[in-house]
Order: structure tokens, then C-alpha cells, then sequence
């Protein structure tokens, strides 16, 4: 399961439905926005996406996960709009028998979805300039796409 | 040439750049590479398609995909998530 969310994560139950008699351990990941980035001071976040395709590749990734790992059940929940220093970015679950399996696929999901799905981030700075992640580099360099 | 109707959606840098959203045009361009390129040189896009990712009819695509009449078109900036 794979959700955008326009609201706070913190407000949704993510961990009830993860509830299974089979499981014996449950690993999560929070990103949160932090108050800085690259040197600079950062204010504030703005996430934009685009909806059809992150669901689309974000299915492929929980698939991917199912597949390599020896878990029960994954999610990821990703916010969109102007987050807040310390709100919560992204939201992963993993829940399986065993830890292992659970750590590594939960690992897995993060770093997948930060370099897969077309989610974009703008950031607002203390000294009141903002830039698109990853983009303005490209602009002025002529770097390739990736992480 | 024969010209085909696109539908193109922008997001993040280059929505910006463009100063929409979404727009439907004409085009003579083959493949999503020549679209791009033209669209470039009319709005002044800075990245280049070695820095974007495309997607066509919400599914990524290689640039020399040929477009078809009525594709929903999206150039996609280095990504960011998480």
C-alpha cells in the first residue's frame, strides 16, 4: 500500500493495520524535516507529486520488496504540500516473523522511493532564497538524473 | 508535416519555468525527444534531457518513443522524495 497524503502524517494510524498473529516484529522509518541542508539554513519544506506515476512505481517497489524479502506486510505514506521543520516527510512499515527480513526491507522501500518516485522538494531558506532539490545543480551543471 | 495534439502536464522546476500546469499544444515532433527540444527552445528551459526522466500516458518511456495523437505527456525533473 502506498499513499500521497495532503494532511499530517502524524494524525494517521499507520501501525493498527499492521496488526498480524503471524508477525513477531514491526520496523518503521519517519523522514522528518530537518533545519538544515547542503550548508544551508532551511525553513521549510514543499513536497509536489505526481500521482499516477508515484502510485504506479511505488506499487512496483512493494512488489519488489514482497518478492526479496521474507516479510508479511509493507506500506509507505508520503506527504505533498508546505511541511514544517520536524513534521513527518514519509512514513515506512514493514511487518514480518522475524526482524531481519524486516530491517532490510524496510530499507529497502526508503531508499527506492526517494530515488524512484516522482515526488519533487522545494526548499525555503532563512535567507529567503528557495530551490527544487536536486535541480537547480542540474540546471547549472549538466548533471545526470539520479541520487 | 502532420501535426498531432499532446497534452503535456508540468510539475515542480518546470512548471515554474513554463508558468502552468497543464497545456495542450500541436506538434509536428516525432518522438518525445523532439517535443521536448522544441518545447525548450520556445519557454527557455534550463535542464536538459539528460537530466529528466519521461513519462508517457502516466508510464516512464524511453525519449525516441514515437508520440501518438492525444499521449498525455510529462518531463520529469531530478526527483526528490523523501
Amino acid at each position: 500500500m502506498f499513499e500521497l497524503s495532503a494532511t499530517p502524517l502524524e494524525a494517521i494510524d499507520l501501525k493498527s493495520s499492521f496488526a498480524d498473529v503471524r508477525a513477531g516484529g514491526y520496523v518503521t522509518f519517519e523522514g522528518w524535516v530537518r533545519n538544515h541542508n547542503e550548508g544551508r539554513e532551511v525553513l521549510r519544506l514543499e513536497y509536489e507529486a505526481y500521482g499516477q506515476l508515484c502510485l504506479a512505481e511505488a506499487s512496483r517497489i512493494i512488489t519488489e520488496a514482497k518478492e526479496h524479502f521474507d516479510i508479511i506486510q509493507t506500506a509507505c505514506v508520503h506527504r505533498t504540500g508546505m511541511l514544517e521543520i520536524g513534521d513527518m516527510a514519509v512514513w515506512v512499515g514493514v511487518s514480518a516473523e522475524h526482524r531481519g527480513p524486516a530491517f532490510d526491507a524496510c530499507r529497502y522501500v526508503i531508499d527506492n522511493v526517494k530515488v524512484r518516485l516522482p515526488i519533487w522538494k522545494k526548499e525555503y531558506y532563512t535567507d529567503g532564497d528557495s530551490d527544487w532539490v536536486n535541480c537547480e545543480q542540474c540546471a547549472a551543471h549538466g548533471h545526470a538524473h539520479g541520487a | 508535416m502532420q501535426k498531432k495534439s499532446f497534452n503535456i502536464q508540468y510539475f515542480a522546476i518546470l512548471r515554474e519555468q513554463r508558468g502552468c500546469s497543464v497545456e495542450m499544444l500541436e506538434s509536428a515532433a516525432v518522438t518525445a525527444a523532439d517535443l521536448y527540444a522544441e518545447l525548450r527552445a520556445e519557454h527557455g528551459f534550463e535542464l536538459g534531457t539528460e537530466s529528466l526522466k519521461v513519462a508517457i500516458n502516466d508510464a516512464f518511456c524511453d525519449w525516441s518513443t514515437p508520440l501518438q495523437t492525444g499521449d498525455a505527456i510529462v518531463f520529469i525533473p531530478p526527483v526528490a522524495g523523501g
